[in-house]
């Protein structure tokens, strides 16, 4: 099971939003999607689960072109996780969660065995199971994401599309959520997620892929892909580059490029790293 | 993909409660329908009566029945199914719960369409003119949101639509009443405009029975589509959705099942807004299990109230759609108060 871009090319409202982007992604793979604000990422991710069409270029679903399958198929195969967009009524947890069954589900029959064991089995995944009676309003930011995250793992399809899974999410459930999509890679479902978190993207993701005006500028490892001239000509940033103690490498967003230190901080006041109690 | 420890498989509850609700609604629905049949201005011995109707004898008593009371029973309880029915398929679409069935603006122009009719002086010389006005208002209205809904406006486009097209044919229908040759003929439309189940036929029942059928199977069908629009457009049509087509169904839907409505009876207002907000507190608030519950409590309803104006014995008589309002009403403020407190 693949999911790719062919020379992908979609416009709206005539502004050329992806301007021939290819790249593919298939089963276990945690991709991040990556790339300063109106790169694209969205329409991409959009694209990919065939919800905006191409104007030129093709998604293909392996090899296949993505208009020629079916709805229902490709809503088996593909599943999209969108926060913004919220949980619209007060629904009880494991309702929300067997919406993930409805492409499984013949008009008018009721959720089967295998739906149960499947909602069932996605709101363990996520560690919810526990919620299941609690609805939407009563839930935090950090359960609200992992509701929605067992709402879309409980399609078990083959590929997940996540738009900005952490960004609502504070330092901890942020972290909690990269692991837990990394593990869900890893039991075979290729992941493709829109992140604005270069830090964790680069640490948690097997590739990440930048998206610049509409075009890919990297496809690679991300050490391989968060270059310097990389980072400075897509994102306009610079970054400090560490070593954890058990080797691995982090980077972290700094100051902007082209700016030198002292042009984003008064030169006269302290460094602000040895300065906490500056707000 | 096996989860540690398998966690006690969830039954769906409120489906079974769904179900025993509709069953005790749809009871409730029936007794009301004898009632309203049984009860009236003149007393009538109903077993005669449907003795007399059965066997084709035009006696009074069988043509009150088949000429009066019956027409009145059937239209309360397809409008009020009607009504509850668009109003919750509405709320769950829009995903707003103060939705009412005459937001795309089709109660409006179905309004105005029979008022035409009334001014035009056609409701004299033809039985049917009025709801036939009332169905074309509809019908043209429902046109320009479906023309707007197949070229993929989002929902809030289309509320918009339906505020323009209730404000135009609220505007044209005072044009109407402006326009009016003399004052009686004003009241007339005025009190039309009221809402009523009185002096109805068969005849009414023939002309909106399938038309209504037609908007409540549409409506029925997207179902599911609107428990999945719950998590927003972009995961429903992720589901395999065709969102286009859903639209299209609700908006012909609500159409046919609220324009024909309107055209028999006039305006019945906050059924369709209340009903859904009844409902809920029994089936949950997912979309689904709240439709046919939604739609037999509006037929409940409409009946009980016109069973009520036949019993509070005013002069003139009381209008449905004002007692309706008068209930209503209230509790729409109450529901806004509720939804302050709980921010």
């Amino acid at each position: 099971m693949r999911v790719s871009a062919d020379d992908l090319r979609v416009r709206l409202q005539g502004r050329p939003i992806l301007d021939g982007v290819s790249l593919s992604v298939g089963e276990g793979e945690f991709v991040g999607l990556v790339g300063p604000n109106g790169a694209g990422k969205t329409t991409l991710l959009r694209a990919l689960a065939g919800l905006v069409p191409p104007s030129a270029g093709r998604v293909l679903l392996d090899g296949r072109p993505l208009c020629a399958v079916s709805r229902d198929e490709r809503a088996r195969r593909l599943a999209l996780l969108v926060q913004s967009a919220g949980i619209g009524w007060p629904m009880r947890v494991s309702e929300v969660v067997a919406l993930g069954r409805l492409p499984h589900r013949r008009a008018f029959a009721a959720l089967s065995e295998a739906d149960h064991a499947a909602v069932a089995r996605a709101m363990a995944r996520v560690d919810v199971t526990h919620l299941r009676e609690r609805t939407e309003p009563s839930l935090s930011s950090g359960e609200r994401m992992r509701v929605l995250l067992a709402r879309a793992l409980a399609v078990e399809a083959e590929i997940l599309l996540a738009d900005e899974p952490i960004t609502a999410l504070d330092p901890a459930h942020q972290l909690d959520a990269m692991d837990l999509l990394r593990a869900i890679s890893r039991t075979g479902t290729g992941i493709v997620a829109v992140l604005h978190d270069l830090t964790l993207a680069a640490r948690f993701c097997d590739r990440l892929v930048v998206l610049h005006g509409g075009r890919i500028v990297a496809d690679a490892a991300p050490a391989l892909a968060l270059t310097d001239p990389l980072l400075r000509q897509a994102f306009g940033i610079a970054v400090l580059r560490g070593t954890h103690a058990d080797g691995s490498p982090y980077i972290l967003p700094w100051h902007r490029a082209g700016h030198t230190r002292e042009d984003d901080h008064d030169p006269s006041g302290p460094d602000p790293v040895r300065a906490p109690d500056r707000s | 993909m096996t989860p540690p420890m398998t966690p006690p498989v969830t039954r769906m509850t409120p489906q079974t409660r769904s179900r025993r609700l509709v069953a005790g609604l749809g009871l409730l629905v029936g007794l009301l329908t004898l009632a309203s049949v049984a009860v009236g201005y003149a007393a009538l011995d109903l077993p005669a009566a449907l003795g007399d109707a059965w066997a084709g004898r035009p006696t009074l008593p069988a043509l009150v029945l088949m000429e009066l009371r019956l027409p009145r029973a059937l239209l309360g309880a397809l409008v009020g199914f009607s009504l509850g029915l668009t109003g919750a398929v509405m709320q769950g679409y829009l995903r707003n719960p103060l939705a009412d069935p005459g937001i795309l603006g089709v109660s409006s122009a179905a309004a105005l369409g029979a008022v035409m009719v009334f001014h035009g002086g056609l409701a004299g010389s033809l039985a049917l003119a009025l709801p036939l006005g009332g169905i074309a208002g509809a019908a043209l209205a429902a046109l320009g949101i479906v023309v707007l809904a197949a070229r993929g406006t989002g929902t809030q486009g289309l509320i918009l639509a339906g505020i323009g097209l209730s404000s135009l044919a609220g505007a044209l229908t005072a044009l109407v009443l402006n326009l009016a040759p003399n004052p009686y003929a004003a009241l007339e439309i005025v009190f039309w405009l009221m809402g009523s189940l009185a002096d109805r036929s068969l005849d009414h029942v023939r002309l909106c029975l399938p038309l209504m059928a037609i908007g409540w199977v549409l409506m029925l069908s997207t179902a599911r589509a609107l428990d999945a629009l719950a998590l927003g457009e972009d995961i429903a049509a992720s589901l395999g959705f065709d969102l286009v087509s859903v639209r299209l169904r609700i908006v012909t839907g609500a159409a046919l099942a609220v324009g024909s409505g309107v055209a028999v009876s006039g305006a019945i207002g906050f059924v369709g807004l209340v009903v859904p907000h009844l409902v809920r507190p029994l089936v949950g608030a997912r979309p689904t299990p709240s439709l046919w519950p939604s739609g037999l409590l509006g037929a409940a309803l409409v009946l009980g109230a016109d069973l009520l104006v036949r019993l509070v014995p005013t002069r003139p008589e009381l209008k449905l759609g004002v007692v309706t309002a008068l209930v209503g009403a209230p509790f729409l403020i109450a529901l806004l108060v509720r939804r302050g407190d709980g921010r």
